[in-house]
């Protein structure tokens, strides 16, 4: 692995057929897994090819998701920065509220097609958990979705629109008891269980097919974005910037750009309180390259190799590992990553509210908060599209709390 | 023809008298490293065959509550790689049961696999077992562990298909451990019938010895995998009695009296009828 060159240049060729992205990704599971892992890649492959599924997929995400969502002006945000020309993609307008449900609709027709009839998931800031219940709902599937318990406490109106789909929410009291651990124990359900139960991982990250899969059904949303941008401006963007937990609303906004050379990446990482060990969750920045959940990136671990802590106001970015591909983007140069403090998007959740009449999920708000510095430094006739990925309707109770308003 | 490794040698050993290899799992540094070599003494003093020395991870997704929970309190007891190595080094383990490293790659990635290897052979551990390093991503870990002279092992689970398992097989050393049931490590009540259609016919494909782990309680099942495998591995069961020690000194004794017992009794079991 230590003789591997860095690729020049970034490709949107990538993985090969053992899942690398250039050095990293590939697969570091149980024995247990591997089979079903290698079975899950032929069927996704059949998938992929065959006109039916990709059909009754749009037709899902047109007709039951509600898209294609708007590529919005922001005009106010924009006036407010007096800059460049914010365009904000609606992510948040999707049915549940966030972009994690292209990724569930796709995959819940694969286990439909696998012929599993159990469905396991994890969950952070339960957007995704709810983006799966409600999959599962709509295909009489069981579900149960594993969710740490601090983030029960964080975002309880999902926890209970989660149980309202049917899904069965059980609580992570292990480790951190947050994302990291919901991970671990969705894969132990699934060493145990993967005869007949799918996992629907919620992000790029995981052993391979797991990162490629998830950024091919979330690539949805750079397309269209490209599509509309041209539309709209009849050229592209000069950037397009994204928050990057595990990854997967960024690596599905940046995907279909990465050959569009003209076009800058940013990656926006959770900051928290600052750059010490333990007060932030900015793997891109701060990390190691390194191997957790069964796939090889940059992770944040100390020098024994043991995963560290992480913090983050946000629940979905509160994450210590990243999808292999944005490891791959980041030593490509392809794609910058900056971070962001917690403060830094407390403040652009606001302003985005005020402004735009819009309320961001708290991950997205980072997002928007560096975006709101980046339009500053461009000129009036460039163009920075943004992925407002989901809305902060979840928030709301643990942002009052953290504005001092106590809403109970 | 290279050398013949220490493991390799104690089961050719066993089979010649017509034993199965007992192999117990303990957790290191749980709950600190002076309770981990007493253990590994008195496991030794016991007769047992070779001895799986579990490195803590903070994310071990191959195992059940039983091993992680004993992970977490070595690690939040601040345990290190190298307090594992020192420790064991200061054993004389050349008069003791093989010792078997069960580490994450992301352990031995994060040393580098090279400086990993060298300190556990240094410090007198035999071989390696790598949960979450499937035989496909294996081949440079294997050459560096052989270069050592140590045996990395590959494992084979009832998920495996044939031909995958033949493959697997083509770079097994040491031994083959056998998964018994597809899931997380744990104590079950039963083992699965398949289990033993497994066994005989990867004996069919390989020559290298096979233990059985996963779900592994006591004696009692010894006999059912008497003819079918060359070993048995126990891990939940004595990090369990394992949570004993650490709090009075009679507590130590009585665990350590226990766990010696428990070990006899398997010894016994595994030994030729």
């Amino acid at each position: 692995m230590s003789t591997e060159t860095a690729p020049q240049k970034a490709t949107s060729q990538v993985p090969d057929s053992s899942g690398r992205f250039g050095e990293f990704g590939r697969r570091f599971v149980p024995e247990t897994l591997m089979h079903a892992l290698e079975e899950l890649t032929r069927e996704y492959e059949r998938a992929q090819q065959d006109p039916e599924f990709l059909a009754e997929l749009d037709k899902l995400l047109s007709t039951f998701v509600g898209r294609p969502n708007p590529l919005y002006f922001a005009e106010r945000l924009t006036e407010h920065c007096g800059g460049a020309r914010i365009y904000l993609k609606r992510e948040d307008l999707n049915h549940t509220g966030a972009h994690k449900i292209n990724n569930t609709m796709g995959q819940v027709l694969l286990t439909r097609r696998m012929g599993k009839k159990r469905v396991i998931a994890e969950t952070g800031a339960g957007q995704h958990g709810v983006a799966t219940a409600v999959a599962c709902a709509r295909f009489g599937l069981d579900c149960v979705v594993y969710m740490g318990e601090e983030d029960i406490r964080r975002q309880k109106l999902n926890v209970f629109n989660m149980k309202m789909m049917g899904a069965e929410v059980r609580a992570v009291s292990s480790g951190s008891r947050t994302l990291r651990d919901a991970i671990n124990e969705a894969m132990r359900d699934w060493m145990s269980s993967v005869e007949h139960t799918h996992y629907i991982i919620g992000s790029v990250v995981g052993p391979h097919p797991f990162p490629m899969m998830v950024r091919d059904f979330q690539a949805i949303i750079g397309r269209e974005a490209r599509q509309q941008c041209l539309d709209a401006e009849t050229r592209l963007p000069d950037e397009v910037i994204a928050c990057v937990g595990g990854g997967s609303n960024s690596a599905g906004m940046f995907y279909p750009f990465v050959d569009d050379e003209s076009v800058a990446l940013t990656g926006v990482e959770a900051g928290g309180r600052g750059p010490a060990p333990g007060d932030h969750a900015s793997t891109l920045t701060y990390g190691n390259k390194g191997v957790l959940h069964g796939s090889y990136s940059y992770v944040l671990q100390d020098e024994d190799g043991q995963t560290q802590d992480v913090h983050s106001i946000s629940a979905g970015l509160d994450y210590p590992g990243v999808g292999p591909e944005h490891s791959y983007w980041k030593d490509t140069g392809r794609v910058n990553y900056v971070s962001v403090t917690d403060n830094e998007a407390l403040e652009a959740l606001q302003t985005m509210a005020k402004l735009e009449g819009i309320l961001p999920a708290i991950e997205s708000s980072h997002a928007i908060a560096h975006t709101l510095k980046a339009a500053k430094q461009r000129s009036k006739d460039e163009i920075i599209v943004v992925c407002l990925s989901g809305r902060g309707d979840k928030d709301v109770y643990e942002v009052a709390r953290l504005l001092g308003q106590d809403l109970d | 023809m290279t050398e013949q490794t220490r493991i390799a040698s104690t089961f050719a050993a066993l089979k010649e008298d017509g034993h199965l290899a007992f192999m117990p799992f303990i957790t290191a540094g749980d709950p600190d490293m002076d309770a981990t070599l007493a253990v590994i003494r008195e496991l030794g003093a016991r007769g047992v065959d070779l001895i799986e020395v579990g490195f803590p991870y903070s994310d071990p997704i191959a195992d059940g509550p039983v091993i992680q929970a004993s992970y977490t309190r070595a690690l939040d007891k601040g345990l290190h790689g190298n307090d594992i190595f020192e420790g064991v080094a200061s054993l004389p383990t050349d008069e003791l049961p093989a010792l078997v490293a069960m580490a994450s790659y992301a352990l031995l990635f994060r040393r580098g696999v090279e400086q990993f290897v060298k300190q556990a052979v240094e410090a007198g551990f035999a071989g390696f077992i790598i949960p979450d390093l499937p035989a496909d991503e294996a081949e440079d870990v294997g050459k560096i562990v052989r270069a050592h002279g140590a045996d990395l092992i590959q494992l084979v689970s009832p998920m495996t298909p044939k031909d995958r398992a033949i493959s697997i097989l083509k770079a097994a050393s040491g031994f083959v451990y056998c998964i018994s049931v597809a899931g997380t490590t744990g104590v079950r009540d039963d083992l699965p019938p398949e289990l033993t259609e497994q066994l005989n016919w990867l004996r069919t494909q390989t020559d290298v010895p096979l233990a059985v782990g996963f779900g592994i309680k006591g004696p009692e099942q010894v006999d059912i995998l008497r003819d079918a495998a060359d070993g048995v591995i126990v891990g939940s069961a004595i990090v369990r009695m394992m949570e004993g020690l650490g709090k009075s000194a009679e507590g130590d004794a009585s665990t350590l009296a226990e766990i010696g017992a428990f070990a006899e009794s398997m010894v016994q079991a595994t030994q030729k009828k």
